[in-house]
């Protein structure tokens, strides 16, 4: 199988097909209606489907945690792991050591690979210094981040992946500050830089891109990164069916591009048939609504240009890095193989 | 008869955690413990343990990883003291929740602000309710003796655990300590058997538990806690069937006649020491009470000593703001509220920050207990010495 990460569609409908005790995410969660965490667990715990290894899980505290796991029922039949909100990576970590440890010491012998999930709070704003950690020590980990820009869970809170102008309860829309003052951060390329073998980016309703490159991040023994947008209908304001196409818009306008960076090499996996404006991704979010009447056009128009500019970047990254990446993953000296 | 070797105790509770060979060691340096991090990184680099080291970025992840590893059924050490410990605290609360048996070897400091390095007990203080079992060491031989017995009592009493001993004034002096071979140590602890672990079952760990179940988990881990006395008895026992020296919860001195005990934990019981000798031989009835376990409080076990005494001087080398004297004074008060006569009781708070506590401070505080017993009490309860007024 090397080098073929794809994932076919018989593939995934005999997953789908097994019954409730073989798949690996149940239904019956608390999660909203409409909610793509779920979705995005579901389609990242198929594709890392393996015969050769197990799977385990690290939940940093989040909507995702708490819809899943109330006492005393529980969505995950693999092994799952919550300690709390800022250290998923650090936990994750301490997991692969004893990994690693016990394999030596010959106390295991099952293999195993690690997935985290952790929101954009998690991720970005107070685990940000356990995942930058946990990257640049090399513990095999997929990082999985559900990216729905605000901390959803404890009420739409804005964070720091919170786009320019979106409406939260800390950055509302007022008569004198429309929504949020600053840019979003730039996970994806903060996480490149720490110069791990593989990150990508990745929306649920482009699920067979999505699952080729969680196969592709678990081929390494290392950290990778993915960055999936979740659509959230209580946070972000739209009905619950619009789900997946409100994520596929923030695709076709190039707001969530698909790509993804394999050892300093950048590749742009999907690119939508036509670029729509990104007018055409904010009408369908409430959170944006006050941006697109009159007074704030030049919000709309920074949004766009930053559209532009990140596209523009990634389009000269993926030209020069063609031929050669800009890094190459070193593992520790000590990595043994398992 | 083990051999002795002279070392800082902080080279020694390194030397301790290399003999125990833990499974996996996350640790981040703080001062006064950085020197057991750097210890034990040593051997790991010469292959001398078999240890999965992790050099985390924080304290809060030296614990995140430790609790991680030892949902995974590792046992697992780690090192720290002071800010590093506050900087756990979140986490300490749900690895004692989560049962995860990790030992943490705490060199005692003080915490900022203002920011200063030295020995109190600020920190192991500050963390008291945390549900983990806190022992105090006098000695470096005391502080490698509960590092080796901080791995069955974990793994039996199924709780995590932090010994102590305090910063500078025992972390960095050279003391001549006894110590097992590391084959001893390994038949004493036993192979890791773990409870559980997420590599074995597909375990959901880390659950949200609301107004239905909470308070139930809760009740079962405070039931399980009062156990730990009983398991710190035991484990004192067979470690002392094995070296020759018995620990218990508390160690007492000369009290079994006394008419004033001093109650001190740590280091300061050494110098008390010599002070209760040099007044015995001058005749006084004066005699010490060693806290070894500070948490779980060994409630019967204090109680069985002071009842007799005509009046107890508790000594803290922390303190509570706003509290009824200091945090252990706090503890030995409620303890001897069950008599039906009490002694009289005083607490003097000292040596913050690394203060020297002199013979002759201690001195002072017996003479104050039995001027107390002669007259009727005390005319202030609560003290500070060891202060500039």
């Amino acid at each position: 199988m090397a080098n073929n990460f794809n994932i076919t569609l018989p593939e995934v409908k005999e997953i789908a097909s097994r019954g409730v005790k073989d798949q690996p995410f149940i239904g019956g969660h608390r999660l909203c209606a409409g909610c793509n965490a779920g979705t995005i667990v579901r389609q990242v715990l198929t594709a890392a489907q393996s015969d050769e290894y197990q799977i385990v899980v690290v939940n940093a505290t989040g909507c995702l945690e708490v819809a899943t796991s109330i006492y005393p029922y529980t969505s995950w039949n693999v092994p799952w792991v919550h300690v709390a909100f800022e250290n998923a990576a650090a936990v994750a970590s301490g997991i692969e050591a004893a990994y690693r440890a016990l394999w030596r010491k010959g106390r295991l012998n099952k293999k195993f690979r690690f997935i985290v999930f952790g929101g954009d709070g998690g991720t970005y704003d107070i685990g940000f210094q356990a995942l930058s950690g946990a990257l640049e020590r090399g513990h095999q980990l997929l990082y999985v981040l559900y990216d729905n820009e605000a901390y959803m869970n404890t009420g739409i809170q804005r964070s720091s992946s919170t786009p320019l102008g979106a409406n939260t309860t800390t950055s509302p829309a007022g008569s004198v500050i429309p929504g949020k003052p600053q840019m979003k951060k730039r996970i994806v390329d903060i996480v490149a830089f720490h110069r791990i073998p593989y990150v990508a980016q990745a929306i649920p309703g482009q699920p067979f891109d999505l699952m080729k490159k969680v196969r592709k991040a678990l081929s390494y023994d290392g950290p990778t990164f993915m960055a999936i947008y979740s659509s959230c209908t209580r946070g972000h304001r739209f009905p619950p069916e619009k789900s997946v196409e409100v994520g596929k818009k923030a695709w076709e306008t190039y707001y969530w591009p698909l790509f993804e960076i394999e050892q300093g090499q950048w590749r742009i996996t999907m690119k939508p048939p036509k670029k729509l404006p990104i007018e055409e991704w904010l009408k369908m979010e409430g959170r944006f609504a006050h941006l697109l009447k009159p007074g704030n056009e030049h919000i709309v128009k920074m949004l766009q240009e930053a559209v532009d500019e990140y596209w523009d970047y990634l389009v000269r990254m993926e030209e020069m890095t063609k031929e050669k990446g800009l890094w190459t993953w070193v593992p520790p000296l000590t990595r043994q193989k398992i | 008869m083990g051999k002795k070797i002279a070392m800082e105790t902080n080279q020694l509770a390194a030397f301790a955690m290399a003999q125990i060979d833990p499974d996996v060691v996350a640790a981040y340096p703080i001062t006064p413990s950085t020197e057991v991090v750097q210890e034990f990184s040593k051997y790991v680099a010469n292959g001398e343990v078999t240890t999965e080291f992790v050099p985390v970025e924080s304290e809060h992840s030296a614990i995140s990883a430790c609790l991680g590893a030892a949902t995974a059924g590792a046992r697992v050490m780690t090192a720290t003291a002071s800010q590093g410990l506050a900087l756990m605290n979140e986490i300490l609360h749900i690895a004692s929740s989560s049962r995860a048996p990790i030992s943490v070897v705490v060199a005692s400091r003080a915490l900022s602000g203002p920011i200063n390095i030295h020995g109190d007990h600020m920190d192991i203080s500050s963390i008291r309710d945390a549900g983990w079992i806190i022992m105090v060491a006098e000695d470096a031989q005391e502080a490698y003796d509960n590092i080796i017995q901080s791995i069955p009592i974990a793994e039996r009493a199924r709780f995590p655990i932090i010994t102590s001993y305090d910063g500078f004034i025992t972390s960095h002096a050279v003391e001549v300590a006894e110590v097992l071979e590391k084959e001893e140590v390994q038949k004493f602890i036993g192979p890791k058997k773990p409870d559980y672990s997420v590599f074995e079952d597909k375990l959901t760990i880390g659950v949200l538990a609301l107004q239905d179940s909470y308070i139930e988990f809760k009740r079962k881990q405070a039931e399980d806690y009062d156990k730990v006395v009983d398991i710190v008895k035991q484990v004192g026992k067979e470690y002392g069937d094995l070296t020759g020296r018995y620990y218990d919860t508390i160690e007492k001195y000369m009290t079994d006649d006394a008419e004033v005990i001093m109650v001190v934990m740590g280091s300061t019981a050494g110098t008390a020491k010599v002070v209760v000798d040099q007044m015995r031989a001058e005749g006084h009835k004066v005699g010490l009470l060693k806290i070894r376990l500070f948490r779980p409080v060994p409630k019967d076990d204090i109680i069985s000593v002071l009842r007799t005494a005509d009046a107890v001087m508790v000594m803290d080398r922390a303190f509570t703001y706003g509290g009824i004297g200091g945090p252990l004074f706090e503890e030995i008060s409620a303890a001897m509220n069950d008599l039906p006569c009490r002694p009289y009781m005083a607490n003097y708070i000292y040596g913050l920050g690394g203060r020297d506590i002199k013979p002759s401070h201690i001195r002072q505080v017996f003479e104050d207990g039995l001027k107390a017993v002669k007259g009727c009490g005390f005319d202030q309860q609560i003290k500070w010495i060891t202060v500039r007024e």
